[in-house]
């Protein structure tokens, strides 16, 4: 392959590689811009939307803990005010109460409790031995003693069990003031706090102000005390600015993401907190974004796909025209080449021939006069009438070479007619064999004298024909330089003309057998061949249509077979216009 | 036979006198001319012309048109071609115009020798017939 063609190859192939990243990116571009904005506006969309159910689901949840709490205080401050002291006093009357009251609120109420003034439980049901427990001293009977009715924060008090207590104030005259306290099953309001959940990460938990947990957690949930300061904090900001106490936040904790929703309880005493991580929480949107995600990819590798398989289709389509078009115009130089040629050998034929009349004439001429009598004396007349032999026959040798080329000059137009292929065969054996005999190889032919005429371009035949045993000649030389053998057979084979051209070469190796025809294939030497002989034999051979084939056996040589079908149309035509190449 | 007249025409003035010898050695009369023009011009002053060696490739007038004339001029002549191999095509084309045959130069001595006679040979057929022909005629008309 000449560096020319190698460079535009490269030139093409780059162009070509353009042209398919081209492709791909203007398929991509517009792709990507949509999802990305579908994807960016139905992701925040979305989480609008998630948020806001949350939120809603949150108020709705405070509401409900509230609704707990103020009827289960509701009760007792009618128990309260239903029931004197005294009366209350009974223990009876608790326990019966309580039973009641834990079968109507499936046991939610874990215990009653009638405590005076100084702090002494004088009535107590429930199922803790508290009777008569001292609770001057505890935090909430202050603060109980100061309020109408209280609900206290969660404790472990005398039972050492968490638990948080209703109470309501009641003053008589005899008695003074006294409490009626009753103690909520923290694990019942725990599940009733919990059963908020959404999803698979969705809990709510309670805090009091001071950051103390209330109900149990899910233990999966951020609970750093820094964290959960920085809750009250933030609602602590948001009751002081007027806003509707409710806050929406996110927290990394753990390498995961939270959200988190938080709102005030028990008239700002408590804070209720809901939380659920994101994964979870937008678990729709992730799945969406995925599967979107996933039909983008797949999208993209049909598009690659489909970009790279009309890539391939084109590109070899347009390297097969482009190598067409090569060999066309290689084969255009090489005729213009040949005619050119031709009508130099013309030339110089017919500058030689007018010569070389005139010497055979000359000495015609002296044998005419050798042949009168006083010659015949002369003493050297045997050596001058072989001198003037020898004269005439290198005469005549020089008159069939100036023939030849003039034969050879007078075909060079691509017009095809009826033809003796085995002149043709003939002229360029006489041609070539000068080359042949420098190279010792002998060249035997075998034509058929009854062989039809055949509708081809003389010129071009000529051009295969020469093409094949300068070939032949070089197969030859290549194998060692022994010198060899060349046959050239005709034969007609039903309605065809077949031309064998055998050598004795080296053969061609089987791996390269079915690259020979292929534009620029060469196994020259640089500059001693372009790879294009072969290729325009062929094509010189399909325009006229007929078939070129070859066997090869390494190390025993190589033959061709032309295969021209006998036409029988009579008229010359064009082959050159008629024909795809 | 008696001897026949020959013109040879060829711009190679060497060739033209080297061969006239060797022809009038062979008791042929030759009138040697170098052109077409100059061959047209001799026909015309020498009527006992049987045979014209015409060759094809020349300067000035060349062998076809000379054809052409000398058959317009005088039909009854013959003329040989001398071409060369690469000139074929023009020999044929002569010999569509009415030349007796063509020879691709340098030629040979013997095969132009037989190929003068046998176009004085028809040259002197065709004139019998043409003599046969006029008797015939005049005897006819007599005969009216």
């Amino acid at each position: 392959m000449t560096e020319k063609s190698k460079e535009t190859k490269t030139r093409f192939k780059i162009w070509a590689r353009n042209v398919a990243v081209q492709m791909i990116s203007i398929s991509f571009v517009p792709l990507i811009l949509i999802l990305l904005i579908i994807g960016y506006e139905f992701q925040t969309s979305y989480k609008e939307k998630s948020l806001a159910y949350l939120r809603e689901l949150v108020l709705k949840h405070q509401n409900t803990i509230d609704l707990f709490l103020n009827e289960k205080l509701s009760y007792i401050q009618v128990l309260a005010r239903s029931y004197s002291y005294q009366q209350l006093r009974d223990e009876e009357l608790l326990a019966q109460k309580l039973s009641v009251l834990q079968s109507s609120y499936g046991g939610v109420f874990v215990d009653i409790g009638v405590v005076d003034d100084k702090g002494i439980q004088i009535a107590y049901a429930g199922a803790f031995n508290l009777g008569k427990a001292n609770y001057a001293n505890a935090e909430w009977f202050k603060q109980a003693m100061g309020k109408p009715y209280f609900i206290s924060d969660v404790f472990l008090g005398l039972r050492n069990q968490p638990h948080f207590i209703i109470t309501v104030k009641q003053s008589s005259k005899e008695e003074g003031d006294w409490i009626l306290r009753a103690t909520i099953d923290f694990e019942k309001f725990n599940a009733f706090v919990e059963q908020v959940s959404v999803g698979q990460t969705g809990s709510a938990f309670i805090i009091n102000r001071k950051g103390e947990l209330q109900t149990k957690p899910n233990p999966d949930s951020p609970l750093q005390k820094s964290f959960l300061m920085d809750l009250l904090t933030e609602i602590t900001i948001a009751e002081k600015s007027g806003e509707s106490p409710i806050n929406v936040g996110e927290i990394k904790y753990q390498k995961k993401s939270y959200i988190y929703i938080t709102t005030l309880l028990k008239g700002g005493e408590w804070l209720l907190v809901y939380q659920q991580a994101k994964s979870d929480a937008f678990a729709s949107l992730y799945r969406a974004q995925k599967i979107s995600l996933v039909i983008f990819l797949l999208g993209g590798l049909a598009i690659i796909w489909v970009v790279m398989f009309i890539y391939r289709r084109e590109t070899s389509y347009i390297q097969h025209l482009r190598e067409e078009r090569m060999v066309m115009n290689e084969q255009v130089i090489e005729a213009g080449k040949l005619a050119s040629l031709g009508e130099l050998a013309a030339g110089i034929a017919h500058e030689i021939n007018n010569p070389l009349a005139i010497m055979l004439e000359e000495g015609g001429w002296i044998e005419d006069l050798m042949s009168e009598e006083p010659f015949c004396q002369c003493e050297n007349y045997d050596e001058i009438k072989r001198a003037l032999k020898q004269i005439h026959t290198q005469g005549d040798r020089c008159k069939e070479i100036t023939h030849k080329l003039l034969s050879f000059a007078r075909r060079t137009d691509p017009m095809a007619r009826k033809t003796q292929v085995n002149d043709l065969i003939e002229e360029i054996i006489g041609i070539s064999e000068q080359r042949s005999k420098f190279s010792n190889i002998k060249i035997n032919k075998h034509l058929d004298a009854n062989l039809p005429e055949v509708m081809v371009s003389p010129s071009e035949m000529q051009q295969v024909f020469l093409n094949l045993l300068n070939n032949a000649i070089d197969a030859i030389d290549a194998a060692g330089g022994h010198g060899g053998t060349i046959e050239i057979t005709s034969r007609t084979e039903g309605n065809a003309v077949i031309v064998d051209v055998a050598d004795t070469g080296q053969g061609i190796p089987d791996a390269i057998l079915t690259r020979i025809f292929d534009p620029f294939f060469t196994t020259k030497a640089v500059g001693k061949g372009t790879g294009l002989g072969l290729s325009i034999c062929l094509g010189i051979i399909k325009k006229m249509e007929g078939k070129l084939t070859v066997n090869s056996i390494v190390g025993e040589g190589t033959t061709f077979h032309i295969h021209l079908p006998i036409n029988e149309t009579e008229s010359i035509e064009e082959v050159a216009n008629s024909s795809n190449i | 036979m008696g001897s026949v007249n020959l013109l040879l025409v060829d711009d190679e003035v060497p060739f033209v006198e080297t061969m006239s010898k060797r022809l009038e050695k062979r008791n042929f009369k030759v009138a040697p001319s170098f052109s077409g023009a100059e061959a047209l011009g001799l026909l015309e002053k020498n009527e006992s012309i049987d045979v014209v060696i015409l060759d094809v490739k020349m300067p000035g007038m060349d062998g076809i048109s000379t054809l052409r004339e000398i058959k317009r001029m005088r039909p009854l002549v013959e003329v040989i071609m001398l071409t060369g191999h690469g000139t074929i095509d023009s020999g044929i084309e002569g010999m569509k115009l009415g030349a007796f045959d063509y020879l691709t130069k340098p030629c040979d001595m013997d095969k132009l020798v037989s190929k003068i006679q046998e176009a004085k040979n028809a040259k002197t057929q065709r004139e019998d017939k043409i003599t046969l022909a006029r008797i015939s005629e005049i005897e006819l008309r007599r005969g009216d």
